[in-house]
């Protein structure tokens, strides 16, 4: 099937198998490899990316479901080289240790500080019961979120 | 450079890469050509494996080849076990990279399909058929060793792995003379590791060279490529091993697996690189489990308090095979440090490592000790119980006192340096742990139900002295060496066989050398990784990457400045002993404008221009560093819980984790390490646990029905230090990767118990999941 999307601002046009999953369009036919695989039961987050302003799963989305879509990846949350104050917070608090979840909690982090804008710590906490983190017993994440959602109030 | 940059908490420079997505993990790496595997795994936990027809699959759109085990067998060698802990009568059965005649557990490979997409590879193998015969399978260790149940290996009758016992000491005596004994039985459940990144591996086969390229998610990469040469044949000189950006491991990425080697035939055969990443669900049958004890545990004491003896009956799961390390867990890591913080005058594991219809089991977070820790501070609290006396005085009465060079301990092993009572009273003021116990009494009376659990540990790490790992046989040395080398510009590059996977010691290592060279941290580069551009390492486990990989840098470094010396006497026209160093400057005494920098030295000594008679050019070193003994950090932790006995729900209320791991290279990180830790020895006690069914199938298969810790179950840790320097290392420093962990499940589990106990409830098997305590709490209430 013949699918159109814009993926970080690019326009893409590819023929896709029905069944390929959005997840795999984008790290095996786009090569934006910064979206990650952890799991096959929608349970993990680390493949979430934005699609039209909302967070997805993107391993639970096919790429023809993603048909005239806007996507961001975590490659197009930077703007030509600066950090999001999201990426900058993450890196000053140590909110990522092996980084294999981060991707999938910025993007939601970006979407979480969108509609709230002065979370408390549980709201965060809450606010990411579908990110799994191995790493950083998520104190950081929850600190760094913090900490973003301060200079982006400011 | 005046300024020391050990003990800042710089933010990390692997950053940049993993915030923006440009990391390169395994499964990111994309070759011309490349073809997909896909494993074909045994549903059966044990069967009889009659014909495997794979016609239909090869005929299938895409598929490049099938192989099984009658392809691989006598091609492949066996996957080695390389820790085989002597006197202890170990059967190393063979383990094929894929089974021909008989699947042993659920989740052992049976044939490998490769396609050009991972698509295609997934779909031809349910065109593969298997004729099966099921046998009867066995998942619990203490029921593999019972008489009548079934069999896997026909070389390790009653599914004895190994027998393996260590006293030091006479506890046989010490119980006879004991005024209480308490004792428990203790489930160590098995628990699935589940790093977020799925194991991956890339081999590219070179027909024209005979060189193989592997890429693997691997936290030892240097023992990969070793393992890799025995199980191919292929010379180690001829093998590559690539751990790029690897996403966690907690120990499930230090064995070599079936599935690497696999791919590598695969890749052999077609002579085209081949890919194969794990689904998650395939994570949870073929990487290693961890834990998986049936213990029978008792603590001997005085009337007044003073613990004498600690013995123990441990059965503990290997699976179905032995792993690459599995034998070291349950013995020389865990029947060593049964002492723990403790004065203890007799200590005796018994340890027998039994296999069973069930996914290999190797080290994973804090790899024996957490277990040890467990029962020896389980024990603490039922004997407080027992005697009346509150248990932080029971610990306080029993700790080892301070000691600055060397403890022996009653297994054999000399502790390095401790002062275990600051700790604990820093802990306990953070706490107010009287305040806490009134609060307790309080609530009581009014039924709310809450409990406090504190640790104290000692734990070994550090691993260790190569003459140690011969003795206790362990395949390898466990020293480290490293490479410093200084570019014509002033730059540096260290090369390391270690390999971080989220420690952030690309970050801490620089540290180190910006301090030792005087060279500002940005200009030092930390190489690791790839067995081509970095020397023999033992990899990064056991919590032995600072202690012992860091002092091999140091050591270069330090032979970097003696020549370094030389040359600054040469081109100052001084002699050598006039020339003072401070901080990156070679100075002629007395002379502040005579001085050249080490980096202008880097370049004199590259250009090579002008050097003193005899000296080689380039500034460069290398050395080995091989500890004289293991480190052991401390600490002690203390958790508050609440426990809603109408629902069995239970809440942290407070976590305080105080660890000594000597001097903080950098504390932010150390910091993390112990958070990351300590939420994984709570998932252990309140969630996490694989659970097998009586035919050996795992029911708890995939995230949906393992229960991995979630952001909005946990609080926040408070964490607080202390810096006890090791004697013996040259930087002073311990280990703190595996301390959460090996102090946070005890401590929680503990808690939980002080908060049941006055409803009558003393025993309570992990995961403490509110079903769980909701039905002991009913029970307790109906009786
Ligand atoms: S990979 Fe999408 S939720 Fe885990
Ligand atoms: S940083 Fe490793 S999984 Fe989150």
């Amino acid at each position: 099937m013949n699918i159109q999307l814009t993926v970080n601002g690019k326009v893409q046009e590819k023929d896709v198998d029905p069944r390929l999953l959005l997840v795999h369009f984008i790290r095996d036919d786009l090569g934006l490899t910064g979206t990650k695989i952890g799991c096959d039961t929608s349970q993990c987050g680390a493949c979430v990316v934005s699609m039209d302003g909302k967070t997805v799963k993107s391993c639970t989305c096919l790429a023809v479901q993603a048909n005239g879509s806007e996507i961001t990846t975590i490659e197009g949350v930077s703007n030509n080289g600066e950090l999001d104050p999201v990426q900058e917070a993450f890196w000053n608090n140590h909110g990522l240790q092996c980084g294999y979840c981060t991707s999938g909690m910025i993007i939601t982090t970006m979407e979480l500080l969108k509609k709230n804008a002065n979370p408390s710590d549980d709201e965060i906490r809450d606010g990411l019961k579908g990110n799994i983190c191995r790493c950083t017993g998520y104190q950081n994440i929850v600190k760094s979120i913090q900490a973003a959602a301060e200079v982006m109030r400011s | 450079m005046t300024t020391r940059i050990f003990g800042s908490g710089i933010r990390r420079r692997e950053d940049p890469r993993l915030i923006t997505g440009g990391a390169t993990y395994t499964d990111d790496v994309q070759l011309p050509g490349m073809l997909y595997a896909a494993i074909l795994r045994s549903p059966h936990a044990h069967a009889k494996i009659n014909s495997v027809d794979t016609s239909a699959a090869a005929a299938a759109p895409g598929v490049v080849a099938i192989y099984t085990g009658a392809d691989t067998d006598g091609v492949l060698n066996p996957i080695p076990c390389a820790w085989v802990p002597p006197g202890a009568d170990l059967v190393a059965v063979a383990h094929p990279s894929i089974a021909k005649d008989v699947a042993r557990y659920q989740g052992d490979a049976v044939a490998v399909v490769v396609a050009e997409d991972r698509y295609q590879a997934e779909d031809a193998l349910e065109l593969i058929n298997v004729d099966y015969s099921p046998l009867p399978a066995v998942t619990n260790p203490e029921a593999a060793m019972q008489p009548g149940a079934p069999q896997l290996h026909e070389d390790a009758p009653n599914n004895q792995a190994f027998h393996w016992v260590a006293e030091g000491g006479d506890t046989d005596v010490a119980f006879e003379a004991a005024d209480v004994i308490v004792k428990d039985k203790i489930i160590q459940q098995r628990l699935i590791p589940n790093a977020m990144e799925p194991r991956s591996a890339v081999a590219s086969w070179t027909r024209a060279t005979g060189e193989l390229t592997l890429w693997s998610t691997s936290q030892n990469p240097h023992i990969c490529r070793f393992l890799a040469s025995l199980v191919t044949g292929i010379g180690e000189h001829k093998i590559r091993v690539i751990a790029t950006e690897v996403g966690g491991g907690f120990g499930s990425k230090i064995p070599m697996y079936a599935d690497e080697m696999i791919a590598s035939f695969c890749s052999m055969q077609l002579g085209l690189p081949v890919k194969w990443t794990a689904t998650r669900s395939e994570g949870f049958l073929s990487t290693i489990h961890g834990r998986d004890h049936v213990e029978y545990v008792e603590m001997a004491a005085t009337r007044e308090g003073k613990i004498t003896a600690i013995r123990t009956k441990i059965y503990a799961g290997m699976g179905a095979y032995l792993s690459t390390a599995g034998p070291g867990v349950p013995t020389i890591l865990h029947g060593l440090i049964y002492s723990g913080a403790y004065d203890i005058g007799a200590t005796k594991a018994d340890v027998y490592g039994v296999f069973s219809n069930t996914t290999p089991v190797d080290a994973y977070r804090g790899a024996g000790r957490p277990e040890a820790t467990f029962l020896v501070e389980r024990l603490v609290d039922l004997l407080a119980v027992e005697l009346g006396i509150d248990p932080v005085e029971l610990r306080r009465k029993n700790l080892i006192p301070k000691f600055e060079d060397g403890h022996d301990v009653a297994s054999g092993i000399t502790y390095d340096s401790g002062d275990y009572e600051p700790l604990l009273n820093m802990v306990l003021g953070q706490a107010d742990y009287q305040a806490l116990r009134q609060e307790q009494t309080r609530l009581q009376e009014s039924g709310h139900y809450m409990g406090i659990g504190v640790t104290c540990y000692a734990e070994i790490c550090g691993l260790g002295p190569s003459q140690v790992a011969g003795a206790v046989g362990f395949g390898g040395g466990l020293w480290e060496s490293a490479i410093v080398r200084f570019h014509p510009t002033g730059k540096v590059n260290v090369y390391s066989g270690i390999s971080p996977h989220g420690q952030g010691e690309e970050t801490t290592f620089a540290q180190i050398i910006s301090d030792e060279l005087g060279v500002d941290v940005d200009d030092v580069s930390i190489v690791h990784g790839d067995t081509s551009n970095t020397p023999m390492g033992w990899g990064t486990y056991g919590s032995r990457t600072t202690a012992v990989g860091a002092a091999a840098m140091v050591l270069a470094a330090r032979k970097i400045k003696e020549k370094a010396r030389l040359l600054a006497a040469h081109l100052l026209e001084a002699a050598e002993a006039d020339v003072e160093y401070v901080d990156g400057h070679f100075t002629v005494k007395g002379s502040p404008d005579q001085t050249k920098s080490i980096q202008e030295l880097a370049t004199m000594a590259n250009v090579a221009w002008n050097l003193p008679e005899g000296m080689e050019p380039g500034l460069e070193a290398s050395a080995f560093y091989d500890p004289p003994n293991f480190v052991y950090p401390f600490g002690t932790h203390l958790a508050v819980v609440d426990v809603d006995a109408d629902n069995g729900h239970i809440v942290i209320r407070r976590y305080i984790a105080g660890d000594d791991c000597g001097p903080q290279i950098n504390p932010m990180i150390v910091e993390g390490q112990v958070h990351g830790g300590v939420v994984q020895g709570i998932g252990q006690a309140l969630w996490e646990g694989a659970v097998y069914n009586d035919d050996g199938q795992l029911i708890t298969g995939s995230m949906v029905d393992y229960a991995l810790p979630r952001a909005h179950l946990l609080p926040n840790m408070e964490v607080l230090s202390t810096e006890t320097p090791s004697p013996h290392n040259p930087l002073g420093v311990k280990g703190i990767g595996e301390t959460g962990a090996i102090a946070s499940t005890v401590t929680v589990y503990n808690a939980v118990i002080d908060a049941l106990r006055p409803l009558g409830i003393t025993s309570l098997e992990m995961p403490l999941t509110p079903e769980k305590v909701w039905r002991a709490i009913r029970q307790q209430q109906g009786s």
